[in-house]
């Protein structure tokens, strides 16, 4: 019962930051349709960042002569959220931009090469060697359960707070302010908003820049948790979030945040209860399951061709 | 280019590969007009209107819009490739640089100029009412952390652009759909949600693609109605393709008739009912053979 529970936690936190990288697979997909290879490797960059951030701001502090634990971790989501969203404003305006009326596969390979010039960009100047940032909030909640406990982190809380503070905004954006309209209005014909006077070219930049902004969430609340990073962990985790978004139903906001969770909750139980060697096998498999009774995901709407 | 006219179209040309799709095409659009553009089919109506709004950039030949106060050259604002003169003169060349890099067919709307298809484009998946505030978005107070804390002042202007987009709800009659969406409304209620859409943007000159496509005789004669109440009411210009031909005659002041990518006759409907190039032109028949439409 108490390793059921365990997992569940584990696997909610998890999930929810899947969540939050699928976001940006979602929402590009759904305004430009393509699969943004590169996004994996903008939430590797934002690693890197949150620790250059970590180690700028504590240096900081410490020449001011005081220390506090929550201007860092501030201090440091506000940094790395600005300068991965600029990473992602220019991916987009040196990538895909100059590509916009050609095949979707030019825009594919282009995405592609992005992805190996972000890595090898970060090897030259990083390194190749596993970076570390060190564990800033100690201690965790315990319950107890029959016999065992359920230990939840501090840190596993405040990646639970912060990963879902950032789906309900980005929510509330979307679906109630006047940015979100203009950006569901792309999304569903592109050429008729820019009918309409919607500078479709800044709503497309925007779109990448909150994907970008979503992948340094995640990107600073696991780098603060697990501590270790490399310019390799973005394909990984891409493809998971990936794997996140086509199961909620690629193009679907709400898609990519169940998406997620059910992808971090359903590994964490395997993981827990039957092998954790097999989790992933686990993971696909249910993408394959899901995709054979629902085509086109959970929440996806299927595209019905037009004769 | 006199304030009179708030639309000059000279020499407009449009050529796909060889096709020449449009052909020297000139015509003007009085301010405060209703304006109708027929032809057979294929005579490049569409086409106009695609290069109007921006949806294609035309080969060549000037597009004027003098609305708001100021002269727009469509073509210009589309971006236009450099020419050699633009090397020797700085103003020009920055001129083409912007609109090459921030120009685009959503400044054409923002000129004044708003358009309906004629296979609707409404945002289907929106509700009918968000379709009318998409098109506001101009005027809605622009900051986005003033929509995330949901401050006194975006609020005020949101609550303004509802107001007028149930305003126009009114005048189109869909004020009991305003929260169904909009792919969910009949076709003759899309059309209607279409017109009042366009009409939020505020333009000075609104072109309707075959606005009564479709409708039956009594939701024809309603819109026949609605587009009298956009001119008297509104002060807007309206440019219609129609091939409705009683309707035509019945609402315009003034008609341009193409076929084959030239304009074939200009004139008030009278002039255009007697006159024998359009008769042949529509029905094929030879010039001294007595037809009438």
């Amino acid at each position: 019962m108490d390793i059921v529970l365990q997992q569940l936690v584990n696997g909610l936190t998890l999930g929810s930051v899947y969540g939050l990288i699928a976001i940006g697979y979602t929402m590009v997909y759904g305004i430009i349709g393509m699969i943004n290879f590169a996004h994996g490797d903008v939430y590797m960059v934002s690693s890197y960042i949150t620790a250059i951030a970590i180690a700028l701001i504590s240096a900081l502090l410490t020449f001011l002569g005081f220390e506090s634990f929550l201007v860092v971790i501030i201090g440091t989501l506000f940094l790395t959220i600005v300068v991965t969203g600029a990473y992602g404003w220019v991916i987009e305006r040196v990538a895909y931009r100059p590509l916009r009326n050609s095949s979707r596969l030019a825009v594919l390979i282009s995405a592609i090469g992005m992805s190996l010039i972000l890595q090898n960009y970060v090897q030259l100047s990083q390194g190749a060697n596993q970076q570390g940032v060190p564990t800033m909030l100690t201690g965790a909640l315990r319950f107890h359960v029959g016999d065992g406990f359920v230990q939840i982190t501090y840190m596993k809380v405040f990646i639970l707070i912060a990963a879902f503070a950032g789906m309900g905004i980005l929510t509330y954006v979307i679906q109630k302010t006047k940015l979100g309209r203009m950006c569901r209005a792309t999304q569903q014909d592109r050429k008729m908003a820019s009918i309409l006077g919607i500078d479709t070219d800044k709503i497309i930049s925007t779109v990448f820049v909150i994907g970008a902004t979503m992948a340094a969430l995640a990107g600073v609340l696991i780098t603060l948790d697990y501590g270790a990073f490399d310019f390799y962990i973005g394909f990984i985790i891409g493809i998971k979030a990936f794997t996140a978004a086509v199961l909620g139903g690629i193009g679907s906001l709400p898609g990519a945040m169940l998406g997620g969770l059910i992808l971090g909750l359903s590994e964490a139980l395997f993981a827990g209860l039957i092998s954790s060697d097999y989790k992933d096998v686990f993971s696909f498999s249910l993408l394959v399951l899901i995709l054979i009774i629902r085509p086109s995901g959970l929440l996806g709407k299927p595209e019905v061709e037009k004769v | 280019m006199s304030q009179e006219n708030v639309l000059a179209v000279e020499n407009l040309v449009m050529h796909f590969g060889g096709i020449k799709a449009l052909n020297d095409v000139t015509f003007n659009i009085k301010r405060g007009s209703v304006s109708a553009l027929i032809g057979p089919n294929g005579a490049g109506k569409t086409t106009v209107f695609n290069c109007l709004t921006g949806f294609y950039k035309a080969t060549g030949g000037k597009i004027i819009l003098s609305a708001g106060g100021k002269e727009t050259s469509i073509i210009k604002v589309l971006g236009e490739p450099f020419q050699m003169t633009d090397f020797f003169s700085p103003v020009a060349f920055f001129s083409r640089l912007k609109y090459k890099m921030f120009g685009g067919s959503h400044l054409v709307n923002r000129a004044g100029l708003s358009r309906t298809f004629q296979n609707i484009r409404l945002f289907k998946e929106m509700s009918v009412v968000e379709n009318l505030l998409v098109a506001q978005h101009m005027r809605v107070n622009r900051s986005l952390i003033a929509g995330i804390l949901n401050t006194k002042g975006y609020r005020k202007s949101e609550e303004e652009a509802l107001e007028r987009a149930f305003y126009w709800l009114g005048v189109v009659d869909l004020v009991g759909s305003a929260n169904r969406l909009a792919g969910e409304l009949s076709y003759g209620q899309q059309r209607r949600l279409e017109i009042a859409r366009a009409m939020c943007t505020n333009p000075e000159i609104v072109c309707l693609d075959e606005p009564a496509a479709g409708l039956n005789p009594s939701e024809t004669e309603a819109l026949t109605k609605m587009i009298r109440v956009l001119r008297d009411q509104h002060n807007t210009t309206v440019l219609l393709i129609e091939h409705d031909m009683g309707m035509v005659m019945d609402i315009s002041d003034y008609i341009v008739v193409l076929d084959h990518g030239e304009v074939i006759a200009k004139g008030g409907p009278d002039e255009i009912k007697n006159n024998p190039k359009v008769i042949a032109a529509y029905l094929g028949a030879e010039e001294d053979e007595e037809v009438t439409l």
